[in-house]
C-alpha cells in the first residue's frame, strides 16, 4: 500500500500550497500584529500567542508574488521550525487533504527564482496541482536587512 | 546505541560534570588539609563512581584514566601518602582529563583520539611505594558498597530488588570475585547478559543515594530550563487575564464576582513571585570553581593566595549568573597575577607571606554588589597615568586633571595593561575592557578602588534579573517601544513655543542645549525609517518629547512622539529571524496583549553615529565636561544659612530635602543625630562648623530647643557616607553659570560666586565633613558603627 500523508493547504494569490499537517501548530485568524522597523521586508510583525511572541512571516512577500490587495485579512498558519514557532500569513485556508507519495514530482527545471527553493515539488491533486512548502526554508531569513547595507 | 543507552550516556556526562566540579574543590581543599578524612572519602566516591558507570557505557580510556586516579586516592586514603601539591597537581589533570573525554562524548560520542599514557604514568609513579602494583590495591574492595564505612544496601540486593535479577546469578559473580576475577560486581553481570547496564546504573544510584550525607536530593528535582520558561511565560499571559478580569469585575455590580477576582489577584501575583524565584540561583554555584582558578593561578606564577568568600547565598537569575561567569573568573585570575605580590615581596612589606583574596557578594537597592579585593600592592595612580598618556589613550593635559578614581578606572579602556610582562594570564592588553563591556551590557556598572601597597577592590554591580525589567514605554509612528529604565537619564519636554529657539541645529544636525551642554538629538521614527512624515513631532503638535539617555558614556536626546509610563515588563528575546537587527535588544507583551519592541539603546547609539566604536571620543568628551563646568551652568540649592547668609550647594551633591521635628533630633554623644530610613543620620549644624572652623575647637552642642519649629536638613551623600546639613531655610533651586567668583571669606566655604544676581557662599562640603569627624574622632563610615553602637 502506497504511503500517504496529510497536508493543510492555504491559497496564496489563487495559487494552491501545503505544509504538512504534523508541522503545524495551529491556524487562527489575523491577530493584532506590531510592526518591527529595520526588519527583512518578509517580516510582518510580531503577534502575541498566548504569551508567546511569534515572527509573522508574509509568504507572498517570501515567494516574491504581488502583495496582497488592501483589506484583505490574512489568516496565520504557525508552524514549527527549528527556530520556534513561526507565523505564515496566507490569504485563505484550505481543506486538510491526504495524498499518496505516488503523485508527488519534484519542481520543474523551469522553475526559477526564490520559489524554486522553497517549494519541495508540487502533488498531482485531481483538479490541480498543491505546491509543497519547504517550512524551514520559508522561515529562514537570509536575506540581508536593508539597513546593514543603507547605514553610511 | 539505544535510545535508552544514549539517555543513560546523557544521565551520566550531566551527573559526572557536576561530580568534576565538586572534585576540583575537594582537592584544592584537602590540599589545604590533607588529614581531612571525610572530604578524602568523598573524593574518593565521585572518583570511583565515574570509574564504575565509564566500565559498564564501555568508554575504556576514561575508565583507565579514573582507575589509575582512583588508584592513587586508594594510597592516600589508607594513610601510605599524604597530600602534597603534586599529587594535587596530578590530580587535577586527572580531573581535566576526564572532562575533555566527557566533552569529547558529548560532541561526538567517542573518547577522541588521545594520549594520556604520560598522564597515566605520571600517576602511577606517585603511588610510593612503587614495590605494591597499583592494580592490587585497587581491587582490595570488590563491589562499591564495602568501600565506605557508613552501611549501605549492597550492589547486589539492590539488582534482585529493582531489576529482578537472579540471586543466583549474583552468587555466581560473587563466586568468580572471590576466585580472583578483577572486575565489578556490574561489570561481571552485564558481560554475563544477567543485567542490563541501564539497572546497574540505576542501582549504583540507588546505593549512591543511601550512603548520601544528606536527603538533599530528595527535596531537589532538575527541570528543564525551557519548562521554567514557558511557566513563566503562562504566569506573564495570567497576570494580563488577571488584569482584564479586575477591569470587568470593577465594572459589575458582583460581590462574589469581585471577590473571586481579588483572590485571583493575590494569587496571581504570588504565583509571579514564586516562578520568579525559580529562575533564581546562588552566586556560589560560580564562585565554587574559583578556589581551583585560584590554585592554578597562583602555583603558576609562584604566589601563595588564600580564596574567601562571603554571601555565596546571594541569589542571581540565571541569565545573569551565566553572563557574569566569564568578567568575574577574569577578575579573579588579574587578582591574583597582578593584584598580590610574590611572597618574598609580601614579607619584605610585612604583610603576611600568603595573599588574601576576598569574594563578597550582597544585595543592594535592587542590585546586586559584587566585590572583588585583594589585599596586594594596590594600583598605581601615577603609572597608570603614564601610561595611559604614552598609549594616547588621554593627553597629558586631560591626565593632570582626573582624580585618582577616575584614573584607576583607566584600566577599563581598551588597549590598557599595566603588567610589566605578558603572562598567559593576563597583561595582554585585553580584558578589563572586556570585563567592563560584558558587565555593561547586562545593565551593570564596574568600579575599581585601590590604596597603593594595601590592596584594590573591584567592585560589580548588576541587576538581580534580566527577565523582569523596569521600562519607560513611548509611542512613536503610532507602536509602543520600551525603553530599558538603566539607560535612561531624564525627561525634558518642549513646548511649541520653546521648541524654535530650544533646538539648534550644528550643520544641519540637530542638538538641545541642556543646562548649557549640547545634546545631540536623534530622532526615533528617522532612525526606525518610520512611514510617517519625517518630523511629525516638531510640526504637528507643536512639542517635543525628549527621552535623555546615556550609552557607553555618551548622552544623547532620543526626540520621540509621545510618553507614556514606566512600567515593569517581561523581557522575551527576540527570535533568530530577527536577530539582525541590532536597535531592538528583545520584546515584551503590554497590558493589553500587543507585542512592544525594547529598544537597545546602544545599537540605536552606534545607528545614529552617536558612539563610535572606540571610546576615546566618549572619554574626551568626559574630560573637557569636566574642565567645562567651571563656564557652564551648573544647578544649585540655595539656602539661607547662619546668619541668613545665601549659600549654595551643586544639586548634584544632595541626595533629599527633609524636615525633622525637633522631637526626632537625638543626642549621640555632643552629635544631634536622627533617625532616617533605618540609619542613623547625623546632623551636621551649618553654625557649629562654621564656628568650630573659626576657632580650631569643638563646641559642645546642646539638644534643640524642644519648643522651636522643625529643622529643614539637607540629606548629602559624600563618599559613600549620607549626613544631613541643618540650614536655616531653603531658598531655591537656580541654574547660572556662577562664573563670577571670588576667594572664600572663611573655612568651610570654597569661594563666594555670583548666583542670580547675588553674592553667594558655595560650600565645601569635604571640609566640612573633616571638621565634623574632628569632634567625632571616628572616621569610616559613620551611619553604620553609630548603628552598630546601638
Amino acid at each position: 500500500m502506497a504511503h500517504t500523508s496529510q497536508f493543510c493547504t492555504f491559497y496564496l494569490d489563487k495559487l494552491l500550497f501545503g505544509v504538512e499537517l504534523k508541522g503545524v501548530q495551529e491556524v487562527i485568524r489575523s491577530l493584532e500584529m506590531t510592526k518591527v522597523p529595520l526588519a527583512p521586508a518578509v517580516v510582518s510583525g510580531l503577534i502575541n500567542l498566548r504569551g508567546q511572541i511569534v515572527t509573522a512571516v508574509d509568504l507572498r512577500r517570501r515567494l516574491e508574488l504581488e502583495s496582497r490587495p488592501a483589506g484583505m485579512l490574512a489568516m496565520n498558519v504557525v508552524v514549527r521550525s527549528e527556530d520556534g514557532a513561526v507565523s505564515l500569513l496566507v490569504d485563505e485556508i484550505g481543506d486538510v487533504v491526504e495524498v499518496e507519495e505516488t503523485t508527488f514530482e519534484p519542481a520543474p527545471e523551469t522553475l526559477r527564482g526564490s520559489i524554486r527553493t522553497m517549494i519541495l515539488g508540487v502533488h498531482k491533486l485531481n483538479d490541480r496541482l498543491m505546491h509543497v512548502l519547504d517550512i524551514e526554508k520559508a522561515c529562514q531569513m537570509t536575506e540581508v536587512p536593508e539597513t546593514v547595507a543603507a547605514s553610511p | 546505541m539505544s535510545d535508552s543507552d544514549s539517555d543513560i550516556v546523557q544521565d551520566f556526562l550531566v551527573e559526572s560534570y557536576e561530580n568534576l566540579d565538586r572534585l576540583d574543590r575537594e582537592l584544592v581543599g584537602l590540599e589545604k588539609n590533607p588529614q581531612d578524612r571525610d572530604a578524602l572519602a568523598s573524593v574518593f566516591r565521585t572518583i570511583h563512581t565515574i570509574k564504575g558507570t565509564c566500565g559498564f557505557l564501555g568508554f575504556n580510556k576514561l575508565e583507565k584514566v579514573a582507575h589509575v586516579g582512583e588508584s592513587l586516592l586508594t594510597r592516600l586514603r589508607d594513610g601510605q601518602l599524604t597530600l602534597n601539591p603534586e599529587l594535587t597537581t596530578a590530580l587535577l589533570g586527572m580531573v581535566d582529563a576526564v572532562r575533555q573525554m566527557l566533552g569529547s562524548i558529548e560532541a561526538s560520542g567517542g573518547e577522541g583520539e588521545r594520549d594520556d599514557t604520560k598522564l597515566i604514568a605520571t600517576l602511577t609513579r606517585l603511588q610510593q611505594p612503587p614495590d605494591v602494583p597499583a592494580r592490587s590495591v585497587a581491587r582490595t574492595t570488590p563491589s562499591g558498597a564495602s568501600e565506605v564505612a557508613c552501611p549501605a544496601p549492597r550492589l547486589g540486593d539492590i539488582l534482585i530488588q529493582q531489576a529482578g535479577v537472579a540471586p543466583s546469578e549474583i552468587s555466581r559473580a560473587i563466586e568468580l570475585q572471590k576466585n580472583g576475577d578483577p572486575r565489578h560486581l556490574g561489570e561481571i553481570l552485564v558481560e554475563q547478559g544477567a543485567a542490563r547496564p541501564a539497572d546497574v546504573v540505576d542501582a549504583l544510584r540507588i546505593q549512591q543515594l543511601s550512603r548520601g550525607p544528606g536527603g538533599a536530593s530528595d527535596s531537589t528535582i532538575r527541570v528543564d530550563v525551557g519548562l521554567l520558561d514557558k511557566v513563566m511565560n503562562l504566569v506573564g499571559e495570567l497576570v494580563l487575564a488577571r488584569n482584564q478580569l479586575l477591569q470587568i469585575s470593577n465594572t459589575v455590580e458582583d460581590t462574589g464576582l469581585q471577590a473571586v477576582s481579588q483572590r485571583m489577584n493575590l494569587i496571581a501575583t504570588e504565583l509571579q513571585e514564586a516562578v520568579m524565584r525559580t529562575r533564581m540561583q546562588p552566586i556560589g554555584n560560580i564562585w565554587a570553581q574559583f578556589p581551583r582558578t585560584v590554585r592554578d593561578v597562583a602555583l603558576g606564577c609562584g604566589k601563595e593566595v588564600g580564596i574567601e568568600m562571603e554571601g555565596k547565598e546571594t541569589e542571581l537569575d540565571k541569565t545573569i549568573i551565566e553572563a557574569i561567569k566569564d568578567p568575574l573568573t577574569h577578575l579573579v585570575r588579574n587578582s591574583v597575577d597582578h593584584g598580590i605580590e610574590l611572597p618574598e615581596d609580601r614579607v619584605k612589606a610585612g604583610k603576611d607571606r600568603s595573599g588574601r583574596l576576598i569574594l563578597r557578594a550582597f544585595h543592594e537597592g535592587g542590585q546586586v554588589n559584587i566585590e572583588i579585593s585583594d589585599d596586594g600592592a594596590g594600583l598605581n595612580g601615577e603609572r597608570i597615568r603614564k601610561k595611559a598618556v604614552e598609549r594616547a589613550l588621554i593627553t597629558a593635559e586631560q591626565a593632570a586633571r582626573m582624580s585618582e578614581r577616575e584614573i584607576f578606572n583607566l584600566i577599563f579602556l581598551p588597549g590598557f595593561s599595566t603588567a610589566e610582562k605578558v603572562s598567559n594570564v593576563s597583561g595582554r592588553g585585553v580584558g578589563m575592557d572586556v570585563v567592563k563591556t560584558n558587565v555593561e551590557k547586562i545593565g551593570g556598572t564596574v568600579d575599581v578602588q585601590s590604596t597603593l601597597g594595601r590592596g584594590t577592590t573591584v567592585r560589580v554591580k548588576i541587576p538581580l534579573t534580566l527577565a523582569i525589567i523596569p521600562a519607560l514605554v513611548i509611542t512613536c509612528g503610532g507602536d509602543r517601544y520600551a525603553i530599558p529604565r538603566v539607560s535612561l537619564l531624564e525627561l525634558v519636554r518642549l513646548e511649541a513655543d520653546e521648541v524654535g529657539k530650544g533646538i539648534e541645529l550644528v550643520h544641519g544636525v540637530p542638538v538641545y542645549r541642556l543646562r548649557g551642554r549640547l545634546l545631540p538629538l536623534v530622532y526615533l521614527s528617522r532612525e526606525l525609517k518610520l512611514a510617517a512624515d519625517v518630523r511629525p513631532a516638531t510640526e504637528k503638535d507643536g512639542a517635543v518629547n525628549i527621552v535623555v539617555l546615556q550609552a557607553d558614556g555618551r548622552q544623547f536626546g532620543l526626540v520621540v512622539d509621545q510618553i507614556n509610563d514606566t512600567e515593569e515588563i517581561v523581557v522575551k528575546p527576540l527570535r533568530k529571524q530577527l536577530k539582525t537587527v541590532k536597535t531592538f535588544a528583545g520584546s515584551s507583551i503590554m497590558g493589553d496583549g500587543k507585542v512592544a519592541l525594547i529598544l537597545d539603546v546602544l545599537g540605536l547609539a552606534q545607528r545614529a553615529s552617536v558612539v563610535t566604536e572606540t571610546r576615546d571620543r566618549a572619554l574626551t568628551e568626559k574630560a573637557t565636561e569636566s574642565a567645562a563646568t567651571a563656564g557652564e551652568k551648573q544647578v544649585f540649592l540655595l539656602f539661607a544659612g547662619p546668619g541668613d547668609s545665601r549659600m549654595a550647594i551643586p544639586l548634584s551633591t544632595l541626595a533629599r530635602l527633609e524636615e525633622f521635628p525637633v522631637a526626632q533630633v537625638e543626642m549621640s554623644g555632643s552629635q544631634w543625630v536622627t533617625q532616617y530610613r533605618g540609619q542613623i543620620l547625623p546632623l551636621i549644624r551649618l553654625n557649629v562648623v562654621l564656628e568650630e572652623c573659626r576657632n580650631k575647637l569643638p563646641t559642645l552642642q546642646a539638644p534643640p530647643a524642644p519648643d522651636s519649629g522643625p529643622i529643614q536638613v539637607l540629606v548629602l551623600n559624600h563618599d559613600g557616607r549620607s549626613f544631613g546639613l541643618v540650614v536655616e531655610r531653603i531658598l531655591d533651586i537656580v541654574e547660572d553659570r556662577a562664573d563670577v567668583r571670588s576667594a572664600a571669606t572663611r573655612a568651610a566655604v570654597l569661594y563666594s560666586v555670583v548666583i542670580g544676581d547675588r553674592v553667594t557662599e558655595l560650600l565645601d562640603i569635604p571640609a566640612i565633613l573633616r571638621s565634623a569627624d574632628m569632634r567625632t574622632a571616628r572616621p569610616g563610615p559613620l551611619t553604620r558603627s553609630a548603628a552598630v553602637a546601638n
